[in-house]
């Protein structure tokens, strides 16, 4: 690992806060014009006299401002021409920020000179293309290798690491090819094993399925995932296809023009769309993979121990018009479930208590089950869905209508209310 | 309209640096010639035929049995014509040409790829060089170097530099951009990425231009004849001006020959060709590698 011995901010390392953030990025801007960077904008009588609107300075980023978390699946979404390449470049500094602060770990990029800049990119922040950007005179595992290669590591350890990461990556067998001799989705995968050799726990992804088709892009986000759960890097990517965004990040950064328009967990997202634009690219979204049991789940209206009276119960359901009630015992677990018909018939014979009027019709899922996942368990039973948490408890239910109205686009009257 | 003479100054200072400079140019002289002779008698110390065999020996590791035919003949009949030695110092002229004009046109060719100020400037020199003609540059060249062969190289120098120029700068921009943010992305330092990335993948583009250069060489050995620079040229010279249109025809074919194995023999070069893997496990996937060996060219080096 990196030897820390000239940290250059003290006052930051010892700011305990400053810890729990991998990256945080503040106002960057890159402005692009005819002379570029600010001067330029200065020069207001030129423009005045050209009136050539295409020379002016324009923004490809604005103010951008967020903040990354150490292991966080961070997704930069948008357009093409909206920006969201060319702040990932500037984490790196492939593209020069025109202005604004970047910190990462506490150190301050922005500022770096070149050879603690090329340090922090072979060994911190790693970078995976959109078409691949393999090397093609090179073998597959001296594209893996190339880090180790540039910090001058020994042959052994080189061939050691590399192969490593292509084993993870699934071509374990190909190092000795040449990338031309791979399909897309495997050059791919060496570009990732490229990224993962050199042991940088930053991950820049620019767009990197989305050269490759369907079939192969699900695998490969599908690896991807895996991978982060083994791994858990840091990880920024920059997509176009909101479904892909929803699927795998953690929190979703929004941008048009040049600006954040929304930035939020994909729940957020949907529920809550910051203006028309978002709302637009929403309404693609197939919501059904992308919400959870856990997101929409209500209180139950209703809920019984085993030992409550079953003419208390049934007053209790007829009040909120309800079919059935969960029945728990004491930590919370699920013991069964009561209908009103069970209880009708329990209070004519003078049952004592609910826990000898339950069955077990009914279904349980996690928090974490994707609604597509849940819609026939909830189309089946008459009784909601019981929503329980990873030590069985009971947290919540989803009756038919919420999921129904999970599923269809959010309406105009959410914002009212 | 003001007549303004544009000639004069360049008069004066080609007078100016004929008086001044000519230390130095007697020096490049000297240098120039060596490398010629030592060149030449390469060429021309074993027999004719031995050499012959050498020609088609590298013709044949193309793996083109009609190049390799067509080398047998063709050196056969020079020979035949009693122009052997007139076309190995012809030959010995062009090497020594491309190699000069590869050794100044590619480093300023990584130049100008590095830096757009740099290609604009260097652009219309470019222009300058290969559109003015040959004889305006030509005798100057005889000023300060004196008739023989060494203005003759210079001049071919300045025509044959060019391309070599063009072709490394063209070479090293059409490399995939991303592959550039790749090997930089990953902590290269310039000077690493240049002899990792850069130059390898503009390697083709790059031996497309040496081959130009060679081919421009060549086309400059009848011009270069006219200032003594013997050779082949000087053969043609002689059968035009004494109106001996055979004896012209048979320093033309001779020129013609050698441009045709030059130009065969470096092609290949210009061709992209990936570096055999060692050590290949058993190949998960029978592509089709290239089965060209790795064999330098003979003017190239």
């Amino acid at each position: 690992m990196t030897t820390q011995v000239r940290s250059a901010q003290p006052a930051v390392s010892a700011g305990a806060s400053e810890v729990e953030v991998a990256i945080k990025a503040t106002a960057l801007t890159k402005i692009y014009g005819p002379r570029g960077g600010p001067e330029a904008s200065r020069r207001g009588w030129r423009r005045a006299k050209g009136s050539d609107v295409s020379k002016e300075p324009k923004a490809a980023a604005d103010d951008v401002t967020f903040s990354v978390a150490p292991g966080e699946f961070f997704m930069i979404m948008g357009l093409s021409g909206s920006g969201k390449s060319t702040v990932l470049r500037m984490l790196n500094r492939l593209i020069e920020p025109t202005s604004g602060e970047l910190l990462i770990d506490g150190r301050n990029v922005a500022t770096m000179p070149e050879a603690e800049l090329r340090e922090l990119r072979n060994r911190k922040i790693n970078m995976v293309f959109q078409h691949f950007a393999l090397f093609p005179h090179r073998t597959v595992r001296e594209n893996a290798a190339y880090a180790l290669h540039v910090r001058n590591e020994s042959a052994a350890k080189r061939d050691e690491r590399a192969d490593w990461a292509l084993e993870t990556v699934g071509l374990g067998d190909w190092g000795d090819s040449l990338p031309g001799e791979l399909s897309g989705g495997m050059r791919q995968r060496v570009g990732l094993a490229r990224a993962l050799a050199s042991e940088a726990d930053i991950l820049l992804m620019d767009e990197p399925f989305s050269a490759l088709d369907p079939l192969i892009r699900r695998d490969m986000q599908d690896l991807l995932m895996e991978l982060q759960r083994d791994l858990n890097r840091t990880v920024v990517f920059v997509t176009h296809d909101l479904n892909e965004a929803m699927r795998m990040g953690d929190r979703i950064m929004i941008m048009r023009n040049g600006k954040v328009v929304q930035l939020g967990t994909a729940q957020e997202i949907l529920n809550a769309p910051a203006d028309d634009y978002v709302t637009e690219f929403i309404s693609d979204v197939d919501r059904s993979r992308v919400l959870t049991a856990g997101t929409i789940m209500q209180e139950p209206l209703v809920t019984a121990t085993e030992k409550d009276d079953p003419q208390d119960v049934l007053r209790r359901l007829s009040n909120v018009e309800g079919v059935g009630a969960y029945v728990l015992d004491d930590e919370g677990h699920i013991a069964g479930i009561t209908r009103a018909d069970l209880l009708a018939a329990g209070v004519g014979r003078q049952r004592a208590a609910v826990g000898q009027l339950v069955t077990n019709e009914y279904k349980v899922v996690g928090e974490d089950a994707p609604l597509s996942d849940i819609c026939t368990l909830v189309g089946r039973n008459s009784v909601p869905l019981a929503v329980t948490d990873t030590d069985g408890k009971l947290v919540g239910v989803v009756p038919r209508a919420t999921l129904l109205e999970a599923l269809a686009t959010p309406k105009k009257e959410n914002a009212d209310a | 309209m003001p007549s303004i003479n544009v000639g004069a100054p360049v008069g004066a200072l080609v007078d100016w640096l004929t008086a001044n400079l000519g230390a130095l140019f007697h020096f490049i002289s000297t240098v120039m010639l060596a490398v010629l002779d030592a060149v030449l008698i390469v060429l021309t110390a074993p027999s004719p035929y031995v050499l012959t065999a050498i020609f088609v020996v590298l013709a044949l590791l193309e793996r083109k049995w009609g190049f390799g035919l067509f080398t047998l003949i063709a050196f056969l009949l020079i020979q035949a014509m009693g122009l052997w030695i007139e076309a190995m110092e012809t030959l010995a002229v062009v090497v020594v040409a491309t190699v000069f004009a590869v050794a100044i046109g590619i480093p300023v060719g990584i130049w100008a790829a590095r830096s757009r100020k740099v290609s604009s400037v260097i652009r219309p020199v470019l222009d300058f060089m290969q559109t003015l003609p040959v004889f305006v540059y030509l005798i100057p060249a005889v000023f300060f170097f004196g008739i023989g062969v060494v203005p003759g190289v210079i001049s071919t120098l300045v025509f044959a530099i060019p391309p070599a120029v063009r072709l490394t700068e063209l070479g090293i921009r059409n490399v995939d951009k991303e592959v550039v943010e790749a090997a930089i992305a990953f902590g290269a330092k310039p000077r690493q990425m240049l002899r990792e990335v850069q130059l390898p993948l503009a390697m083709p583009s790059i031996m497309a231009g040496v081959n130009q250069t060679l081919m421009l060489a060549l086309s400059m050995v009848v011009i270069a004849g006219l200032v003594g620079a013997g050779g082949l040229g000087a053969v043609v010279v002689r059968g035009i001006s004494t109106l001996d249109v055979g004896a012209g025809f048979q320093g033309g074919i001779a020129v013609v020959f050698l441009a045709i194995y030059l130009d065969r023999l470096t092609a290949a070069l210009a061709k992209p060709r990936r570096r055999r893997p060692k050590a290949r496990k058993p190949a998960p996937a029978p592509s089709a590698t290239t089965t060209e060996t790795d064999q330098p060219a003979l003017a190239s080096s």
